[in-house]
């Protein structure tokens, strides 16, 4: 029976266990100076497990009573959360280890909240569901506030900190009257006591409760007042992890509490997320239009990005989990070669954040311009790039699940968000002629760029089958 | 029967005065130490409903560690409250009507509360049947819940991290202590005997 349950949380234990090992090796050891070594290792595991958990896994497995749910679902979501992390890690390592910010607790701590995220997608439980969700927040915090001698960072993981807290207390109460009323914490009793359609109003609120705290954790407008701040204050590398892999997990985890524990009642939520998803669509592409600061406006466009998302989320049918899936993994992949430029901006040997640092850059770097060229206009929704696509599968989703006014006003948001896109793409073909910034020299982050860049022209031809993979896993969930 | 509800009425007056009290009274040690009457009642309230494992836990954990930990921090942190308070009244009004707001909503709800038909049910499920309740909290911890068991125990390790990481810090400028070193000398090498002649210095 254990040995069962076991087995299916096979991935989980193995990286925690590495996490757990590592961190007494390194402290008998050589502690820092192990650094970009355990990074490196972490980096391989996650590779590792990310290949295992695609190739091998097959059907629906469920340990632990329910409280563990490993689908198609959650093996699509953790395979992208552990690449995208394996990825982060890589392109951080130059930056943190000539910033004297590379201790060895970084990459286990992002291994622990990786874990976390992994116990969010497979939670079957409103209790596993905020076990995962502290483990993932806990860490997260931790290296947010990482560079502990700069008040920006400090600052940042206090910011963090203190409303990821309320968010949870806000979460945890949701539940609590849940369960007052289902009797049950498991996703599975949730549904069939609100299974006939009719749910009484404590149900209701605390449904509005739960996804409230949700919405925060995927910073969905009105819920969003912390991401540019700890976007700035946080180390780029830092940033960038924020911005992909827990996005993911906290967008897994929003779809699986809405289908798995209140399928019965999607009228119900339905125009909650429709609301969140106009808030943020609109609100992420407004306020991004005065910020100079390239960090501040990513997390501007990450805001934006989640209100696409959770438009998909919106149309309540399993065409719009797919069209989630598809959405959430082509914007990790786009956020990855931008990150991995941000990653690189930096003049005599500091980092710099601010747009107008990048005028003229096609004359100094024609690849790098080219390659952040064709980033940005697929972040925008350019037509014929992989960003589009993105965007028209959502946009599909909410208008034949009968939201046509949700996919009038994405276009028009999505229109509105060109424009700051477009205004760095001005500065870097345009712009005057101003300070050079210094030339990149990590390969890595080079290579991550071309590559995010190249994958967002060549996947126009059929998005890599992704399609059909995401069609699958969203088939595990909504049924 | 009488006798019962007349302590869980004392019981949960108590436990509302005590949080009251303590979000409202302006010396921050009398906060705390109302605080400790809430977890006091809230522990007879456990007693109450037959859980007297979770009343002691309460009771040990909270009022003797947690409640005592805050009181020492409230005493040695110089944390000016009055300027703090008056920072909070400039949003009085406001955090008054949101919470005025939310609490006739949950009034609504709650009054018209009602359960699912299976929910009684699957309340009992969990339940082990004729142990005593720490028994059945032991089976539930460690069989049932023992994915949720580990996965707190990763959090705690998270926690811990986090602390030794954003606070230690080696200095390189202080005399550390070596105990190998110190019980490896011997006399010999630690003293020498010197013959200062008068008149003269070393």
């Amino acid at each position: 029976m254990l040995q069962a349950d076991l087995n299916i949380i096979a991935p989980e234990i193995i990286l925690s266990v590495y996490a757990m090992l590592a961190l007494i090796f390194a402290v008998y050891t050589k502690k820092d100076a192990l650094a970009g070594l355990l990074i490196w290792t972490t980096a391989a595991l996650f590779t590792g497990l990310a290949i295992w958990i695609g190739m091998s896994g097959s059907g629906e497995n469920i340990a632990f009573d329910g409280m563990f749910v490993d689908d198609g679902f959650a093996r699509f979501a953790k395979v992208v959360i552990l690449l995208s992390a394996a990825a982060i890690l890589l392109m951080g390592k130059d930056y943190m280890e000539r910033r004297n910010m590379a201790r060895f607790e970084y990459p286990l701590l992002v291994a622990l909240s990786v874990v976390g995220m992994m116990v969010m997608v497979s939670a079957g439980d409103l209790m596993s569901l905020y076990m995962g969700l502290e483990l993932q927040s806990l860490a997260l915090y931790v290296v947010a506030s990482m560079r502990r001698d700069s008040i920006k960072s400090t600052e940042a993981g206090l910011k963090y900190f203190v409303l990821g807290a309320l968010s949870s207390g806000i979460l945890l109460y949701g539940a609590s009257l849940v369960y007052g009323y289902a009797g049950t914490t498991g996703f599975a009793g949730i549904v069939m006591a609100a299974g006939n359609g009719q749910v009484s109003l404590g149900m209701l609120f605390g449904l509005v409760f739960v996804i409230s705290g949700l919405a925060f954790k995927v910073s969905a407008v009105p819920f969003h007042m912390w991401t540019p701040d700890v976007y700035e204050g946080a180390p780029s590398p830092i940033t960038a992890f924020f911005a992909t892999a827990p996005k993911v997990a906290a967008m897994g985890l929003f779809a699986r509490v809405l289908f798995d524990a209140f399928g019965g009642v999607i009228g119900d939520w339905q125009q909650i997320i429709a609301l969140l998803s106009v808030l943020s669509m609109f609100l992420g592409a407004i306020a991004a239009i005065g910020q100079t600061d390239i960090k501040r406006l990513m997390a501007y466009s990450s805001i934006a990005h989640m209100g696409f998302a959770l438009m998909g989320l919106a149309a309540g049918t399993a065409f719009g989990v797919q069209a989630l899936l598809i959405y959430m993994t082509i914007y990790v992949t786009m956020n990855i070669g931008t990150f991995a430029f941000i990653i690189s901006m930096e003049k005599d040997g500091r980092p710099v954040t601010d747009i107008k640092s990048l005028s003229m850059l096609s004359k100094r770097e024609p690849g790098k311009a080219l390659a952040m060229l064709i980033l940005l206009f697929s972040l925008a929704g350019v037509p014929p790039l992989v960003g589009f696509f993105g965007k028209f599968y959502v946009l599909r989703a909410a208008y034949d699940a009968g939201l046509a006014w949700l996919a009038i006003a994405g276009v028009i948001a999505s229109v509105i968000g060109a424009f700051y896109y477009l205004r760095i793409v001005f500065y870097i073909y345009f712009g005057e002629e101003t300070d050079a910034l210094d030339k990149g020299k990590s390969p890595i982050l080079w290579g991550f760029l071309m590559a995010s860049a190249v994958i967002m022209l060549v996947g126009v031809v059929n998005l890599f089958g992704i399609e059909t993979i995401a069609a699958n896993a969203a088939a595990t969930l909504v049924n | 029967m009488t006798l019962v509800v007349l302590a869980f009425y004392m019981f949960a007056i108590s436990t509302l005065l005590g949080g009251l009290m303590t979000v409202i009274s302006r010396n921050p040690v009398h906060s705390v130490l109302w605080l400790i009457l809430a977890f006091l009642s809230a522990a007879g309230l456990f007693v109450l409903l037959g859980a007297e494992f979770v009343a002691m836990l309460l009771i040990i954990v909270y009022v003797g560690a947690v409640a005592v930990l805050f009181l020492f921090v409230v005493m040695m942190l110089d944390v000016d409250f009055a300027e703090l308070k008056a920072e909070m009244a400039r949003y009085m009004p406001l955090a008054l009507l949101i919470g005025v707001v939310v609490l006739m909503q949950l009034g609504i709800a709650i009054g018209a509360w009602e359960v699912a038909e299976t929910a009684e049910a699957a309340r009992g499920a969990v339940t082990p049947e004729d142990v005593t309740n720490t028994a059945a909290l032991g089976l539930l911890l460690y069989d049932k819940y023992f994915l949720l068991f580990q996965l707190s125990g990763l959090i705690l390790l998270v926690a811990m991290i986090g602390a030794i990481l954003l606070t230690l810090r080696h200095r390189k400028d202080i005399k550390r202590q070596n105990v190998l070193q110190q019980m490896w000398r011997d006399p010999a090498e630690a003293m020498e005997n010197i013959d200062v002649k008068p008149g003269q210095g070393l």
